[in-house]
């Protein structure tokens, strides 16, 4: 088989998506970039006009920002995770969805971290945080391992591309702007897919492969612990690690479910995205689901039988002020999905792709409830405040910020999008040499 | 031949300069070791010199450098990091005689230009179980001896002295609010918009007064080392009518209100004095006394303005007394 004339071939059935321009790809851009200046003019309110634009006061002194940045990293965490599994245990059809989650994982840690700096009262300041570095606070913990991981991920990330940007340099059509040309040829580093390139490629990728899976782990176990290390009621939890590794899990197993859905109806990728990618996607997501709901069950059923003063008084929060909210996200958010993804005939790609809806809101509700009923019910009762700083509501700036960022992630992933295919044509290409060669062993024994 | 000498002699400087940049290592380590443990910060000598009447009558002539600009009793935030030398402040509040009359929660506003609305100082009514009946709690910060707070502070702008003060340097602080999230009795509040009072630098700031704050930092109850310093009282005990709070020095064993002066050994012993929260093991260095014997009826406390008695509406207690028309 002529690989040279199969990878001409695969750019010539991908150049059209990355070229993909009609009208509603234009209007899709539109409204993210409008969303995303939206999300900067609230930036800019709440720079000149300080913290007290948002609904954060002394009490309740981390709102939105802190989940949507748990939920970030999180879902980031389990991209790597899942993608440094994939590769790690060569799994054959993984090569589909492989970008999908990398993508993910990169974008997702970029814009988590942003939403830590929204919650800072003084951002001029940041770099106090080298200047007088303390290592004894888990801040500092949190920034070594985010930043780790960042860059693991970037790398991890540029490694998987380098085969398929140095396709693209090869076969860059006549309509290609010269400027493209050029960037692909830089970024390729001079990657020839030679036999021993390839192979060493492949022993990098799966070295990192290993070594994102305990970054993630390592970051996401420095944030939970943000939380469990302090003496407050509701976050002194010594399963609270592995719970928001379940957790991530979770959510981001769901987030790549749904990503899947709107890629493949889009680029009209069925021949790709098959069905069984989210059958397996939603065997995995089941998974997590009953784990997530017995880590969440053994948390709160431990709090409510050893009923200590401070843990009663959260429950009793968790369960007058916040109970529609507890209720989705911690049974209708759970178990909704296990009914869709444990009987076989709900297992169909649009059954799965709502449970994987369901899964992403209630987690995000569920750090809702994990973040601010904890502050409104600290061990000594909120007395003798004014009455607006008792309990928590964001504000449309932090809403704003909120969708800014969401709006800037989808940003990314299009524009991505824009210059390398979803699916890894070279993955397309070492899966076919491969099965060449498979036939070639039985081929010769047969002969033999 | 004259290869090898040369080769020898080279060999020779190598390992003298081996040698000397070991030394120096060493040397300078030993230094900075040596500065760490001494307490004596050396300053480098301006130059300058000026002339100083002494106490005793005498006029000796100092280093510029050495001279504290800083009005009396304000120092640097360098300086205010190390604490008063041989003391180790402690506060007991007498929770029989607390009326919630709230002069220690104005006068620490006006101590530390607060406006009506923050408060470092918080009146609590709390009580215990059902069957006992509740009181007033005042609440400062408890200046722990193992504080939650500095612990986890990214950039170490809050600390712990070796006069058992805890302070927030607030040119350091990032606003994370990191330690507001970990300190179990709620102590610290947040700047959280700009107000006119910040801008003004009549004062230079130092952690030890809190003024003047700053936007998108953290502040606190100080236990007033500036006044510590000058050898007063905190605003809080300065100005509570009752004499509930007693302030002192654990070293010297003892504590005053303002008015009586008692052995701290003996009031805590005597008097069953207890800690808050003892069991989180953060170690508060202030004590209560149990409020038995109470001089005031409870009630006493509603006699404030309406906007602070409705702070504690959702007092279970006072829902009560309010369904029963007694206040």
């Amino acid at each position: 088989m002529d690989f040279a004339r199969r990878k001409e071939e695969l750019v010539k059935e991908f150049t059209p998506m990355l070229e993909k321009n009609n009208l509603r790809s234009k209007i899709w851009i539109g409204s993210l970039i409008v969303i995303v200046l939206i999300g900067f003019y609230a930036f800019f309110v709440q720079v000149t006009k300080g913290h007290t634009v948002t609904g954060m006061r002394d009490n309740v002194v981390w709102g939105i920002y802190i989940i949507n940045f748990i939920f970030f990293v999180g879902v980031s965490y389990s991209g790597a995770f899942i993608s440094g599994v994939l590769h790690f245990m060569k799994t054959p059809w993984k090569n589909s969805v492989s970008r999908i989650i990398e993508i993910i994982t990169v974008l997702s840690l970029v814009i988590g971290p942003i939403f830590i700096l929204l919650c800072i009262g003084r951002l001029d300041r940041l770099h106090y945080l080298f200047l007088y570095p303390r290592i004894q606070s888990p801040i500092t913990w949190d920034i070594i391992a985010i930043m780790t991981d960042l860059v693991g991920c970037f790398l991890y990330l540029y490694l998987t591309f380098i085969p398929d940007l140095a396709i693209m340099r090869d076969n860059a059509g006549e309509n290609t702007p010269a400027w493209k040309k050029k960037m692909y040829k830089f970024l390729a580093i001079g990657y020839q897919d030679t036999e021993s390139q390839r192979n060493r490629l492949h022993k990098i990728i799966r070295i990192m492969s290993a070594m994102i899976i305990a970054m993630a782990i390592m970051a996401y176990t420095v944030l939970a612990w943000i939380f469990s290390l302090t003496v407050q009621p509701g976050w002194n939890s010594s399963i609270f690690a592995p719970y928001f590794i379940i957790a991530g899990l979770y959510s981001g197993v769901s987030f790549i479910i749904i990503t899947m859905y709107i890629i493949r109806k889009y680029f009209h990728l069925q021949h790709y995205i098959r069905k069984v990618h989210f059958i397996v996607a939603g065997a995995v997501l089941l998974i997590f689901s009953l784990l997530y709901g017995y880590f969440t069950f053994s948390e709160y059923f431990s709090r409510w039988f050893s009923h200590k003063e401070s843990d009663n008084n959260l429950l009793n929060t968790l369960f007058t002020k916040y109970f529609w909210e507890f209720i989705f996200a911690n049974y209708f958010g759970i178990i909704v999905p296990v009914i869709i993804l444990f009987f076989k005939r709900f297992r169909k790609i649009r059954y799965i792709t709502i449970a994987a809806i369901i899964a992403v809101v209630g987690m995000w509700l569920n750090r809702y409830l994990i973040v601010v009923p904890t502050l409104e019910t600290p061990y000594l009762p909120i007395q003798d405040t004014r009455p607006e700083f008792i309990h928590y509501t964001a504000t449309w700036v932090e809403w704003a910020l909120s969708f800014a960022g969401i709006a800037a992630f989808l940003l990314f992933f299009t524009i991505i999008l824009k210059f390398i295919p979803v699916i890894p044509m070279s993955g397309i290409i070492d899966n076919e040499r491969k099965a060449l060669a498979d036939k070639r062993i039985t081929k010769n024994r047969r002969l033999k | 031949m004259k290869d090898k000498k040369a080769e020898k002699s080279d060999a020779n400087r190598r390992n003298f300069l081996r040698l000397g940049l070991m030394t120096g290592v060493t040397a300078i380590a030993g230094v900075s070791l040596a500065n760490k443990f001494s307490d004596v910060e050396e300053k480098k000598p301006s130059g300058e010199k000026m002339r100083l009447l002494t106490p005793d009558g005498k006029i000796v002539e100092v280093d510029a450098e050495n001279i504290n600009m800083y009005p009396e009793a304000l120092v640097t935030p360098e300086e205010s990091r190390k604490g008063i030398p041989n003391r180790k402040f402690v506060m007991v509040i007498d929770l029989a005689k607390c009326k919630n009359a709230r002069k220690c929660v104005e006068g620490c506003q006006k101590g530390h230009q607060l406006d009506y609305h923050e408060e470092f100082m918080k009146v609590q009514l709390i009580q215990n179980n059902e069957e006992s009946s509740p009181y007033w709690f005042p609440k400062p910060c408890f200046h722990c001896d193992e504080p939650p707070c500095v612990t986890v502070c990214p950039t170490g702008a809050t600390f712990k002295r070796d006069d058992g003060i805890v302070l927030i340097d607030n040119n350091r602080c990032i606003g994370c609010k990191f330690c507001i999230t970990s300190c179990p009795y709620s102590a610290r509040s947040f700047n959280w918009g700009h107000k006119d009072k910040f801008d003004n630098k009549d004062i230079p700031y130092s952690p030890e007064t809190g003024v003047p704050a700053a936007e998108g930092t953290v502040m606190k109850c100080d236990f007033c080392p500036d006044l510590l310093r000058q050898g007063e009282l905190p605003h809080c005990a300065k100005s509570c009518p009752m004499g509930v709070i007693y302030f002192g020095d654990k070293n010297e064993d003892m504590v005053t209100n303002g008015e009586e002066t008692v052995r701290f050994s003996t009031l805590i012993n005597d008097r069953g004095g207890y800690r808050h929260l003892e069991h989180l093991g953060t170690k508060p260095n202030v004590y209560y006394l149990p409020p038995v014997n109470r001089q005031f009826p409870l009630e006493r406390g509603f006699e404030v303005e309406e906007e602070v008695q409705e702070r504690y509406k959702d007092v279970p207690y006072v829902k009560d007394l309010k369904e029963q028309g007694k206040i």
